[in-house]
């Protein structure tokens, strides 16, 4: 049996039920917009699309059936470039003919010095975005650049730099450059440097101030208070993001080369899209392998360097 | 306090030196890291041949590539025929449109007599100032269908000036052109032949690569000339984007702001079958040489790839998470295998994931959605375990004591304390593949990146491209600051 309420109570009962309508209402009326949303997006998506999702989706094994290569050891001689028993004369069984050759008897298989090649992108860029992205930090940080007409300036560069799509910066680098891989390095490292200057400026501006002051008072000047004061303090994070923007980097790098860089990706690109099974394979296995390998390393040297936190990948 | 005098440390140092000597590490650290940068950018720059590669370079084209982002040009073109009529011709997609009255160019006009042996072909060389019409231009004689060599009056150019800034211009006459620039001036005789000849040196911006050959003409950013034997090739710079709004075959083209205003809300039609209103917006829209339409559609269909595919990416993870979190699910086969399916997601890349769905679907939005949503799937799934698996559990043990069924255990233990981290972390997804989207597009998943990239490629529209570029960078811009604005709000009611 309900307790009868008094008249102040029952105020207050009210209140609250119209409060729950009204949050009641705002829920509904949030996700039903956000269902139509999604159903307009949705099908705004398929009708862009070249092929419809329900045409293709009953073809989408056939693809995948494709790939599947005629014997499974053929995956391994494509990745060593061993020749094949299938060699009918066809890309798709040209294995050999990718060896970069040493000596004439070693070589390097082509999808494993495609891979290399695709690395050392990634590391060439981290490594240009860690020292021109150290320097503007230092210039953009507030502690150790007190005047904003140097400040502002280097932190909109570095936002310049970041906002910039590296599609952009690619296909430009590519409209006059020989081919090569320079248009992929411009464009990994110039949003590596803006990228990485944010979150070198913030760990400079959230480092201990004091033994800048110890250096200021015994008459340390600007470089001598940046080596001895900050560096020291700064270095551990400055690798640790270093570490973190490589990890993204390979995979930029990779994109970068689909998209026209060079490198592994466009060799999957071209594999893929010419239906070569055994070499599609072998590729994705080199490129999962090495990305798994990145990350665990760097992951590892991380956590040796800065502790556990700050794990979150950050872009 | 420490009372140590400088006396008193050195004979401490010396009594034990090895308690002062700085670790052999400590001291070559930093110089050694130094050397193995420098080492590994010497070793790069060999074997990517950056030296080679960057000698080759023509950085005149990158130059000229930089600065037609934020520029246009007109290309009209003066010819001087053998009996000294001249004839100034705009190309007929030039962005001038059809009825040009450039300030920056005065043509003076004579009537002439002609001995011709055929009619000219339209534009080339009797054209009058009406480049695409030159049939009707006023004065012209009928073109008569015949070969016998007749004579007839036209109008022709006897003179025309080119001004490219205060102190330089170019004034061509039947019998030579004159290009003044900075108080030099350089003068080139015509009409003996196709040879070209400077009278005098040539001053510094004048370039002639071989003798008698033609001579260019450079004004900085307000352009460049051709001079060759029979005519002059005009390049008059201008900065802006030209015709963004209507394009030269609209009926708006050239009208003022205040003139279109008025034609739409009291104009005759223009167009018998619609309105003027209807007239101008499909204008705008179909404008050929800036395509706002189709531009837009493909930044949508890039918005909707990433919305979508972090939106489903962030449903799929979110159950998932919860049976790889080792103290929600406390099974270990069911942690490793969500862990392990995760990684793979993960690592497999977008690219991957891109190339092998549009090569299923064709290329297009859902081909990028399906990317963005298998890699995210493992990101967020990790983040969403990991953030499961640092919870306080004793809101949980709470609920399971006083008998609350297992999913309510989790809706009123678990949730409150991780949601605003779930959100948190779809939100900050959403917004980096907004910028990855483009990207995937430009591999063939479709949208403003593949349209991006095939403008690029063709390396003339760089107008265009530029137009693109701040529509992608505006639309992250504005993605930002939403999802930093939610993000902040979500958080911050989280922990005051």
């Amino acid at each position: 049996m309900p307790t009868r309420l008094s008249d102040r109570a029952a105020l207050i009962e009210r209140h609250w039920q119209a409060q729950a309508r009204v949050r009641r209402l705002y829920t509904i009326l949030g996700i039903g917009g956000l269902i139509v949303t999604v159903a307009l997006s949705l099908c705004f998506a398929n009708e862009a699309n070249a092929g419809k999702f329900f045409d293709r989706l009953p073809h989408f094994l056939d693809f995948t059936g494709d790939l599947v290569p005629r014997d499974w050891l053929e995956v391994g001689r494509a990745m060593f470039d061993l020749p094949s028993p299938y060699d009918d004369g066809s890309l798709k069984y040209n294995y050999p003919e990718g060896r970069t050759y040493l000596t004439p008897v070693l070589y390097i298989p082509e999808y494993i010095d495609q891979m290399a090649i695709t690395l050392n992108i990634a590391l060439l860029s981290t490594v240009l975005g860690t020292l021109v992205g150290s320097v503007l930090s230092f210039f953009a940080a507030r502690n150790m650049m007190p005047n904003r007409l140097v400040r502002w300036p280097a932190r909109r560069f570095m936002e310049i730099l970041r906002a910039f799509p590296d599609v952009v910066v690619a296909g430009f680098f590519l409209s006059f450059l020989t081919v090569g891989p320079i248009p992929a390095i411009a464009a990994v490292s110039i949003h590596s440097i803006g990228a990485l200057g944010k979150l070198f400026f913030e760990v400079v501006e959230n480092a201990d101030m004091k033994p800048d002051e110890g250096l200021k008072a015994v008459g340390g000047n600007w470089i001598e208070r940046v080596r001895f004061a900050m560096l020291p303090q700064v270095l551990p994070n400055f690798a640790s993001y270093f570490l973190l923007r490589l990890e993204i980097n390979v995979r930029a790098s990779t994109i970068i080369g689909a998209v026209g860089g060079g490198g592994i990706g466009e060799l999957l690109r071209l594999s893929i899209s010419q239906n070569h099974g055994a070499k599609t394979i072998a590729i994705v296995i080199l490129l999962f392998g090495t990305i798994v390998t990145v990350d665990q390393f760097s992951a590892w040297l991380r956590r040796s360097l800065v502790g556990s936190d700050a794990f979150l990948a950050t872009t | 306090m420490l009372a140590l005098t400088a006396d008193q440390y050195a004979a401490i140092a010396s009594r034990y030196p090895q308690a002062v000597r700085p670790r052999f590490w400590a001291v070559w650290r930093v110089p050694a890291l130094a050397a193995a940068t420098v080492v590994y950018l010497m070793f790069c720059w060999w074997v990517f041949g950056i030296g080679q590669v960057l000698a080759n370079t023509n950085w005149q084209i990158a130059g000229s590539y930089l600065v037609q982002w934020v520029t246009y040009e007109y290309r009209p073109t003066i010819s001087i025929d053998r009996d000294g009529a001249m004839a100034v011709t705009f190309p007929r997609f030039d962005p001038i449109g059809p009825n040009p009255k450039p300030d920056w160019m005065t043509v003076d006009r004579t009537l002439m007599e002609r001995h011709i042996a055929a009619p000219a072909p339209a534009g080339a060389t009797t054209g009058g100032f009406m480049a695409g019409s030159s049939f009707m231009a006023p004065g012209t004689a009928p073109a008569a269908p015949t070969t016998e060599p007749t004579a007839r009056v036209e109008e022709v150019v006897k003179r025309a000036e080119v001004r490219f800034s205060a102190d330089a211009r170019l004034v061509v006459t039947p019998n030579h052109v004159v290009v003044e620039r900075n108080g030099e001036t350089l003068m080139v005789p015509l009409g003996t032949g196709d040879d070209v000849q400077a009278t005098g040196p040539l001053p510094a911006w004048a370039e002639q690569k071989r003798a008698r050959d033609r001579i260019i003409v450079a004004f900085g950013l307000s352009g460049w000339a051709q001079i060759d034997g029979g005519s002059v090739v005009i390049h008059r710079r201008f900065p802006g984007w030209v015709n963004f709004v209507f394009d030269t075959n609209s009926a708006f083209f050239g009208k003022s702001a205040r003139e279109v205003m008025h034609l739409i809300t009291a104009g005759p039609r223009l167009d018998p079958t619609r309105s003027n209103l209807a007239l101008a917006v499909n204008d705008v829209l179909y404008n050929p040489s800036w395509q706002h339409l189709d531009v837009w559609t493909k930044l949508l269909e890039t918005i909707v790839m990433a919305f979508i595919g972090t939106l489903f990416a962030a449903i799929v993870a979110f159950p998932l998470s919860f049976v790889a979190a080792r103290n929600i699910t406390p099974n270990w086969l069911a942690n490793q295998t969500a862990k392990r399916f995760f990684d793979f997601q993960r690592s497999v890349d977008m690219l991957i994931w891109a190339l092998f769905f549009t090569r299923a679907f064709g290329p297009g939005p859902i081909s990028g959605m399906a990317a963005i949503f298998f890699t995210d799937t493992g990101s967020l799934g990790k983040l969403f375990s990991e953030a499961l698996e640092n919870i306080d559990g004793k809101p949980r043990d709470g609920l399971t004591s006083v008998g609350a069924p297992p999913i309510a255990v989790q809706r009123f233990g678990v949730l409150p304390q991780v949601l605003p981290v779930f959100v948190s972390q779809t939100l900050y997804f959403w917004e980096s593949n907004t910028r990855s989207a483009t990207i995937i597009g430009a591999m063939g998943a479709g949208g403003i990146g593949l349209k991006l990239w095939e403008s690029m490629r063709t390396h003339t529209n760089w107008p265009n491209i530029f137009y693109m570029v701040i529509l992608i960078i505006g639309t992250v811009f504005i993605f930002d600051t939403i999802s930093n604005a939610l993000r902040s709000r979500l958080t911050g009611r989280v922990q005051p």
